[in-house]
C-alpha cells in the first residue's frame, strides 16, 4: 500500500460539508415524503432535466469512475464504446419507443410491467434476479468506496465500509427516491467539478490531447480502425463482439430494462418529460469520455514515462487498475482540491449505492413482498416496508462487498452480473412490447433458460470446463470480450426459447394487452408540442452526434 | 419545496469558496512539497469557477418551488 495522503483542514471542511449536505437534504425532504408514491417514485413530479440528470447519475457511481478509468488503462480507448455505441442508441430507443409503454401503464417497476404483459411468475422471477443484482452491485460500490478511503487516507477497510453504508442508509430511509435523486444530481456536479480538472491538468502536463494520443500504444489509441483483428486492439475483441455484445445486448439490456435507471424516468411529471429523460441524459453521457477515458490515457502515458514517477499500485503481484484515478488526484490536487476530489469519489460511491438501494427497496416491496408474501398490505405498511428493506439491503451489500474485494478489476465483474440478468431480460422485453402473441409461459421459460445459460457460460469459462474462444469465436480474447459475447448468447437463447415456447402455449387475449404492446395501444396521451421540443427530434440529434464522434476518433 | 438547483448552487458556492481560500493560502505560503503543476495554482482559479457556477445556479433556483 502507498503511504496515506495527509488531508488539510480545507479538505476536511469540503468533505464535512458534503456529509452535512446529504444528511440535511434527507431530513429536509422527509417532510415532503408522506405517501408510498412519494417514497418509491419521488411523487412523480420531476422535470425532464431533473429526471435526466438523475437517470445518468444513477449509472455514474464511484464504481463507474474508478472502474472505467482503470479499464482504459487496461484496454485502451475501446472503453469509450461503453459511453457511445454502448449507451446512446439504447437511450434514444428507450425514450422514443419503450417509454410510452412503461409510463402510460402507470407501473411502479419493470417487474410490474412483466406482471401486466405476462404473469405473476415472470414478475417474481425478474424481481428476485433484479434484487440479487442490485445488492451485488451495491456491494461493489461499497468495495470501491473502501478502496478510495484506504488509498487516500489509509483508513481501515471495515470501518470505511460501515461508516459510508450507515450514511446512505440514513438518507434513503428518510426520504426514499427523492433524496436518492437529489443526491445523484449533486453528485453529477461534484464529479464534473471534482474530477474534470484531473484530465485538464493531465493534458497540460503531457502537452495536449494530440500528444497524449501519440504517446499511447497504437492498439490503445483508436476506436474502430483496429477492430478487424482482436490481436490489434487492447480489448482483444472484434467489431462484431462490440456491436452485438455491447452495442446491442448489454447496452439495450441495461439502459432500457434496468429498473435502477428507468425508475428515474418514472419519476417524471408527464409522458413527454419521461420520454425526454433518457434522451437528455444521452448528451451528458456522450461527454463523459472526456473525463474518464482521457484520464485513463493520461495514466498510461505517465506510467510509460520513467521520469514521471507515476506507477499504479500493485497488490500481491497484481496491478490494481482501479487505483489510476485516485493516484492522479494525489499527483495534481493541492489542499482544497484534494478534499473536492475525495468528495467527488465519495459522492459517486454514495449516490451509486443509494440508487441501487432505492431500486431494490421498490422491487422488493412491490414485486416480492406485496406480490407474494403479503397481498393485503396497506399503503402505510408498504411505506414502512420500504424503509425496513432499505436497511436490510444495506446490510446485505456489506456482506457482498467482502466478496467483491477478491476480483482484480471491478467492471469485468459488473459486466458479468449484467449479462446474467439484463441480457436475457432485454429479449423478453423486446418480444413482449413488439410481438403480441408472445405468451406468459414463453417469457418465463425464455428468461429461465437465458439466465441459466449466461451463468453456466460464466462458470464454464471461470472453471475452465471449456475455452472462452468457443464463446468469443476469436482468439486471443480478454475477460471483457468474453463478457460481451456471453451476453449475446444469453440474449439469443432467451429470444429463441421465448418464441419457441410461445408457439405451443396459451396466449393472452389481445384486449388484455392494450397499451402494453405496440400496435395494440390506443396511442399514448401526449400533448402536441412544436418539433423542436419533440423527443424524436432530440433523439436524431443525439444519434448524429454519436456518429460524428465515432468517425472523428475512428 | 426548494428546487434542486438551489441546493446545487449553494453547495458549489460554499465548496468553491473553501477551495479558493485554500488556493489563496497556498499562494501566500507555498507548501514545502508542491504537487505537479502547482505553479498554475489550480485551487485558486478552479475555486473561482465553482463560485461563478454556484452563483448562477443559486440565482436560477431561487424562486422555484417544484422539484
Amino acid at each position: 500500500m502507498q503511504q496515506a495522503i495527509g488531508l488539510t483542514v480545507f479538505d476536511w471542511l469540503v468533505i464535512a460539508i458534503y456529509f452535512a449536505f446529504v444528511i440535511g437534504l434527507g431530513i429536509y425532504l422527509k417532510r415532503y415524503t408522506r405517501s408510498e408514491e412519494d417514497f418509491f417514485l419521488a411523487g412523480r413530479r420531476n422535470s425532464s432535466w431533473v429526471a435526466g440528470l438523475a437517470f445518468l447519475s444513477a449509472n455514474l457511481g464511484a464504481l463507474e469512475l474508478l472502474g472505467m478509468t482503470g479499464n482504459t488503462f487496461k484496454y485502451g480507448m475501446y472503453v469509450a464504446h461503453f459511453y457511445w455505441i454502448g449507451a446512446i442508441p439504447a437511450m434514444v430507443f428507450l425514450g422514443i419507443y419503450m417509454m410510452p409503454f412503461y409510463y402510460s401503464s402507470r407501473i411502479k417497476s419493470i417487474p410490474g410491467y412483466l406482471k401486466l404483459r405476462f404473469d405473476e411468475k415472470t414478475r417474481v422471477l425478474n424481481g428476485i434476479a433484479f434484487g440479487v443484482m442490485t445488492i451485488l452491485v451495491s456491494g461493489i460500490n461499497l468495495y470501491a468506496m473502501a478502496l478510495v478511503l484506504h488509498t487516500f487516507l489509509g483508513w481501515n477497510w471495515d470501518a470505511s465500509m460501515w461508516a459510508s453504508a450507515v450514511t446512505v442508509a440514513a438518507y434513503v430511509t428518510l426520504s426514499g427516491l427523492m433524496s436518492a435523486i437529489f443526491t445523484e444530481i449533486i453528485q453529477f456536479f461534484l464529479i464534473w467539478f471534482g474530477l474534470f480538472l484531473v484530465s485538464i491538468l493531465g493534458i497540460v502536463e503531457i502537452g495536449g490531447v494530440d500528444e497524449v494520443l501519440r504517446r499511447v500504444p497504437p492498439a490503445f489509441a483508436a476506436l474502430w480502425s483496429t477492430s478487424a483483428d482482436p490481436a490489434a486492439n487492447g480489448m482483444m475483441i472484434t467489431w462484431a463482439g462490440i456491436v452485438l455484445g455491447l452495442g446491442f445486448v448489454l447496452s439495450f439490456g441495461y439502459w432500457t430494462t434496468d429498473f435502477l435507471v428507468v425508475q428515474r424516468a418514472f419519476s417524471a411529471r408527464d409522458l413527454r418529460a419521461a420520454r425526454m429523460t433518457p434522451i437528455l441524459a444521452s448528451f451528458f453521457k456522450m461527454a463523459l469520455p472526456f473525463l474518464v477515458i482521457i484520464t485513463g490515457l493520461v495514466a498510461i502515458v505517465l506510467s510509460r514515462d520513467a521520469g514521471s514517477g507515476f506507477q499504479l499500485l500493485v497488490d500481491k503481484g497484481q496491478v490494481n487498475y482501479d487505483s489510476a484515478l485516485p493516484l492522479l488526484i494525489a499527483r495534481y490536487y493541492p489542499a482544497g482540491l484534494m478534499g473536492l476530489g475525495v468528495t467527488a469519489l465519495l459522492a459517486g460511491f454514495m449516490a451509486g449505492q443509494a440508487g441501487n438501494i432505492s431500486a431494490f427497496n421498490t422491487v422488493w416491496t412491490y414485486d416480492i413482498y406485496h406480490s407474494v408474501l403479503n397481498r393485503g398490505a396497506s399503503p402505510r405498511h408498504l411505506l414502512w416496508m420500504g424503509r425496513v428493506s432499505t436497511v436490510a439491503g444495506i446490510l446485505l451489500s456489506i456482506v457482498t462487498a467482502y466478496w467483491a474485494k477478491s476480483f482484480p478489476s471491478i467492471m469485468d465483474y459488473m459486466q458479468a452480473i449484467f449479462s446474467w440478468v439484463n441480457a436475457p431480460l432485454f429479449a423478453t422485453m423486446l418480444l413482449g412490447m413488439f410481438v403480441w402473441w408472445i405468451t406468459p409461459n414463453g417469457a418465463f421459460w425464455g428468461l429461465v433458460t437465458g439466465m441459466s445459460s449466461s451463468v453456466l457460460l460464466y462458470l464454464g469459462v471461470k472453471f475452465q470446463w471449456f475455452d472462452a474462444a468457443r464463446i468469443t469465436l476469436s482468439h486471443p480474447y480478454s475477460d471483457m470480450a468474453a463478457n460481451f459475447w456471453r451476453a449475446w448468447w444469453a440474449w439469443l437463447i432467451c429470444f429463441g426459447v421465448t418464441i419457441a415456447v410461445s408457439l405451443f402455449t396459451a396466449r393472452k387475449p389481445r384486449e388484455e394487452l392494450a397499451g402494453l404492446v405496440k400496435g395494440l395501444s390506443a396511442g399514448a396521451a401526449e400533448a402536441p408540442v412544436p418539433w423542436q421540443r419533440r423527443p424524436e427530434f432530440w433523439g436524431v440529434v443525439a444519434l448524429v452526434l454519436l456518429v460524428a464522434l465515432n468517425v472523428y476518433f475512428w | 419545496m426548494r428546487s434542486i438547483w438551489f441546493f446545487v448552487g449553494l453547495m458549489l458556492l460554499v465548496m468553491g469558496a473553501i477551495v479558493t481560500a485554500a488556493g489563496a493560502w497556498q499562494l501566500a505560503r507555498p507548501p514545502a512539497a508542491p504537487k505537479v503543476l502547482a505553479q498554475y495554482h489550480p485551487s485558486l482559479w478552479w475555486g473561482l469557477v465553482m463560485m461563478v457556477f454556484g452563483g448562477v445556479f443559486l440565482w436560477a433556483g431561487r424562486r422555484r418551488t417544484d422539484a
